[in-house]
């Protein structure tokens, strides 16, 4: 089993303005993210609809009782989302909103980047659950913020994902999602997360796996 | 020898365009954003930012040019708030200063009674005033007397 000492996170950049864009993912790639840019709240779900999507396909494999991996590959995953608050139509924290509200979506770390330093504001945000609030202009020193976060919330899934396989039978059987995963379809996407084969998550997986075996 | 000379010069430069407030620090975060990779990054942003700065600021031309009875000054501090943030995002201090300065005018105006509401009440004030001084000439010919005459 390789260890990666660094795995690349993927975060989701929401900007209305190019030149935030452009300046946001600069700053993401040059602290060693992935990085995905859109330009509105609306696309924003979209992107990350694409996961929501395909968590309802697995969970009708499940209720069939059908491991079915193989159909169900997780192409997209969204470690964090950073969003501008202001913004046309749907604001960075409508999309906060929507995020936190979907039992799918609502573990995914959400940052807010605001020009004004408005009290209210801030403290609006981080009620509805945003995890940090950043002041434009963003720096390169405000991406050492984003790591701790994404990794508190893979922590805590991971956490999930310990109780779960203790408590589960057919802990021998092949490390299908769909067996260890249980009932609980608010957990299941990230459990998901932690089984798909990909670099970061394999890693987690096999350690979490081989710890209970 | 030459490149020496020149980068002084550059250091010079900076500092004294840095000094009167031109540009901020964000600016030079920007350029340390450059790497071999990437290296007409900052070009490429500067760039951008210099046409959308200049179409905000055509636009709000264009807005308070539209006869004074329609400005929209909604528009205007919308669009001085959009020329704000990418000045802030670049570093350019002055234009983001006065971008701020001028979203407050235009705040003071919307929430005061914007221009045109000025102008409304005005003739709205003059028309009324004038059918009483015309009912009030109308008395005088018909020979009758003004109330606190």
């Amino acid at each position: 089993m390789t260890i990666v000492a660094e795995p690349q996170f993927h975060v989701l950049a929401v900007d209305d303005s190019i030149i935030d864009r452009k300046l946001i993912e600069r700053l993401l790639k040059t602290s060693s993210f992935q990085v995905t840019t859109v330009d509105s709240g609306s696309k924003a779900l979209e992107f990350l609809g694409l996961v929501e999507q395909e968590e309802e396909e697995q969970q009708q494999q499940q209720t069939s009782s059908t491991s079915g991996l193989s159909s169900y590959h997780q192409e997209i995953e969204v470690n964090l989302v950073i969003t501008d608050y202001c913004m046309p139509g749907m604001t960075g924290y409508d999309l906060l909103k929507k995020i936190k509200e979907s039992s799918s979506l609502k573990n995914i770390p959400v940052i807010i980047m605001s020009s004004e330093n408005a009290p209210s504001r801030i403290s609006r945000c981080l009620e509805e659950g945003a995890d940090e609030f950043l002041l434009k202009p963003v720096k390169l020193s405000d991406m050492k913020k984003l790591r701790p976060h994404i990794l508190k919330g893979k922590c805590k899934d991971q956490q999930k994902q310990h109780q779960k396989i203790t408590c589960s039978i057919d802990i021998t059987a092949a490390p299908s999602p769909t067996l260890v995963a249980g009932s609980a379809s608010k957990r299941k996407s990230m459990e998901d997360d932690t089984l798909a084969p990909q670099r970061t998550r394999a890693r987690f997986s096999s350690e979490t796996l081989t710890v209970i075996i | 020898m030459d490149a020496k000379l020149l980068q002084r010069e550059l250091l010079e430069l900076t500092t004294r365009v840095l000094e009167e407030g031109v540009i901020d620090k964000q600016f030079l975060e920007i350029q340390t954003l450059r790497d071999e990779d990437n290296p007409n990054f900052t070009d490429e942003v500067v760039a951008l930012f210099f046409e959308d700065a200049q179409k905000l600021i055509n636009e709000i031309t264009k807005a308070l040019e539209q006869g004074q009875n329609y400005v929209d000054f909604g528009k205007i501090s919308a669009d001085a708030h959009q020329l704000k943030g990418i000045s802030a995002s670049v570093g350019a201090k002055r234009i983001t200063d006065l971008c701020i300065a001028f979203r407050g005018f235009c705040d003071q105006l919307i929430s005061e009674g914007s221009l045109q509401q000025l102008h409304y009440e005005f003739s709205l004030t003059k028309n009324k005033i004038e059918s009483i001084f015309k009912l009030e000439k109308q008395i005088l010919a018909a020979g009758g007397m003004l109330p606190g005459m």
